[in-house]
């Protein structure tokens, strides 16, 4: 691996029964970087995600970051070294409020003193622009600010990689400008993102670099312009 | 969020006001009242500690556990093996059936916590069958037959003896009540809520969940079994029977349903309210009455209040929902 790289995927397989959803897939993000990782439907990328989050446990190959092994730790364990990540349904703490949301992660996963949360759980509604729905339940939320909510979730926990799957689906196209905004700025306040995006105009727009998977297997690699002039790409999407 | 010191005093103020009622009751006779209200009362507390216990896992965690009835009567019986091997008062039985049922409930934890919703359920129920197998085959204890345990008629300066049991059983519901309410303003209550409302969400936020969920069955089994401890000595004789009767598991639940399962205050007015009227209904009616009330009262607030009583209540105080 590269000395920058900040997570560091080897020949990572998940099988679940006979069925291959990765196959030895490599994948490398470095400190900083606008990472998107795109690919047809039921391609593998949400079961990169959860592999890389813990949610799920690879069954070949080796994820590390930050030079630590991630192989059996369990995702919380791994959302304290850095890790964080949005569903791609979003799945708030319904009997509580969007603040108490926060106050979950900041309190379990942040290095916020006790006296803190609350400021802090403030702070990053205000960047993620969910200020003013601070005291609302969660489960009362638009769909757009549910998206925002898991962004904002994923922001509490501190991390240095924050994984975005699949955080637009669904929106409008204010609304997808909106998301990529808070992106961009998150990424300007240093945070290394890895983008899981169906909506192309929004990937390329995004990311320096992409990783596209197809059925488990990782077909092309490169910039955005590389990526959409690719004729590997194209069958994957359009077919022959 | 943040736990005024006036509103934490005043709980403790209450508890205290209550305990020493309890004394100026039992002890010092202030009031002549029935001593069928102190053997009466005895059961509506040893509610309170059930499904104050109860809810600590079902209620804050969501997750349903059917073997209340198991738990209590592994802690009615290690008092039974602790009387038969040294006699010992009840003093010791309570903390060493409150242990013995704390690693029950650990044990339970370990094996059942992969599962989610009706299937831990019945795997409860299943514990709490094969428990009963157990002890209906353990001649120690008395087997199928039971076991009879001799009290002292009486208890200095309680006179009576069930009047000691009534006033130790009044001081188990109010740490129960301490400690479930202490965990619900604790950091670990806050990761409860938040494994209730979603587990996967819950542990990529951080939260150790796995841990979470052994504290609470460890804690929640402990209670179960401080609340059977004092059992054969109240009956005078135990038998798997009576001492695995599903009414507890069922009570257990109920009572924090029709209170409000959110809250430490819900299953507690649930077994008082509950758990008089079963006492009451006993006595006027018929014994055989009380599950018929239960679940009459049960599918009531189910239709009318799934949020209980504490959640009626804040509905009609403005619905507030920060004051916990």
């Amino acid at each position: 691996m590269t000395a920058d790289a900040l997570l560091d995927v080897r020949a990572v397989t998940k099988r679940f029964g006979g069925f291959t959803a990765l196959d030895q897939v490599d994948m490398e993000v470095k400190a900083g970087e606008r990472f998107g990782l795109i690919g047809p439907n039921g391609s593998g990328k949400t079961t990169m995600i959860n592999c890389i989050s813990g949610t799920l446990a690879n069954d070949g190959g080796e994820i590390a970051f930050k030079d630590v092994r991630l192989d059996g730790r369990k995702p919380h364990q791994r959302t304290r070294l850095g890790i964080a990540r949005s569903f791609q349904i979003p799945k708030p703490f319904r009997s509580m409020t969007v603040l108490e949301n926060l106050g979950i992660a900041l309190e379990y996963a942040s290095d916020a003193a006790p006296g803190q949360v609350e400021e802090r759980g403030m702070a990053i509604l205000e960047t993620i622009g969910l200020a003013e729905r601070a005291g609302t339940n969660a489960g009362a939320l638009t769909q757009i600010d549910m998206r925002k909510l898991e962004l904002a979730r994923a922001m509490a926990t501190q991390p240095e990689l924050l994984i975005s799957d699949e955080a637009m689906a669904g929106l409008s196209s204010t609304e997808v400008d909106d998301i990529l905004d808070i992106l961009f700025r998150l990424n300007e306040g240093g945070i290394t993102i890895i983008m899981i995006e169906h909506i192309m105009r929004a990937v390329m727009r995004f990311s320096t670099r992409i990783v596209v998977l197809d059925a488990g297997r990782k077909i092309a690699e490169g910039t955005p312009d590389e990526i959409i002039n690719d004729p590997e790409v194209e069958r994957a999407y359009l077919g022959e | 969020m943040r736990m005024p010191a006036l509103k934490l005093s005043a709980f403790w103020i209450c508890a205290a006001v209550v305990a020493l009622v309890g004394a100026l009751l039992t002890i010092f006779d202030v009031v002549v009242i029935n001593k069928f209200i102190f053997f009466a009362g005895y059961v509506v507390l040893q509610y309170v500690v059930l499904a104050t216990a109860w809810n600590i896992m079902g209620g804050y965690m969501g997750y349903v556990n059917f073997g209340t009835a198991g738990f209590f009567a592994v802690g009615a019986y290690a008092s039974v093996v602790l009387y038969n091997l040294i006699e010992a008062p009840l003093a010791l039985m309570i903390p060493f059936s409150g242990v013995v049922c704390g690693l029950l409930g650990l044990a339970m934890g370990y094996l059942t916590l992969r599962l989610r919703g009706v299937f831990f359920a019945i795997a409860t129920l299943a514990m709490a069958i094969v428990l009963e197998t157990m002890i209906i085959n353990w001649d120690y204890v008395g087997g199928a037959t039971g076991a009879y345990i001799l009290r002292s008629r009486e208890m200095a300066p309680f006179g009576d003896y069930v009047e000691f049991l009534f006033f130790v059983m009044l001081l188990l519901a109010i740490f129960a009540v301490a400690v479930a309410r202490g965990l619900e303003i604790s950091k670990a209550g806050r990761g409860f809520i938040a494994i209730r409302d979603d587990e996967i969400a819950a542990e990529c936020a951080g939260v150790p969940t796995l841990r979470l969920k052994l504290i609470a069955t460890t804690v929640s089994g402990f209670l179960m079994g401080v609340a059977g401890a004092p059992f054969a000595l109240y009956v005078g004789f135990i038998e798997p029977s009576s001492a695995f009767n599903l009414v507890y598991a069922v009570n257990a639940i109920a009572m924090p349903m029709i209170g409000g399962a959110t809250t430490w205050l819900g299953p507690l007015i649930g077994a008082l309210l509950l758990g008089t009227v079963q006492q009451v209904a006993t006595v006027t009616i018929s014994s055989e009455l009380n599950l018929l009330i239960v679940g009459v009262v049960l599918v009531f607030f189910v239709i009318v209040a799934p949020e209980g009583i504490v959640g009626l209540l804040r509905k009609w105080l403005g619905g507030r929902r920060d004051d916990r």
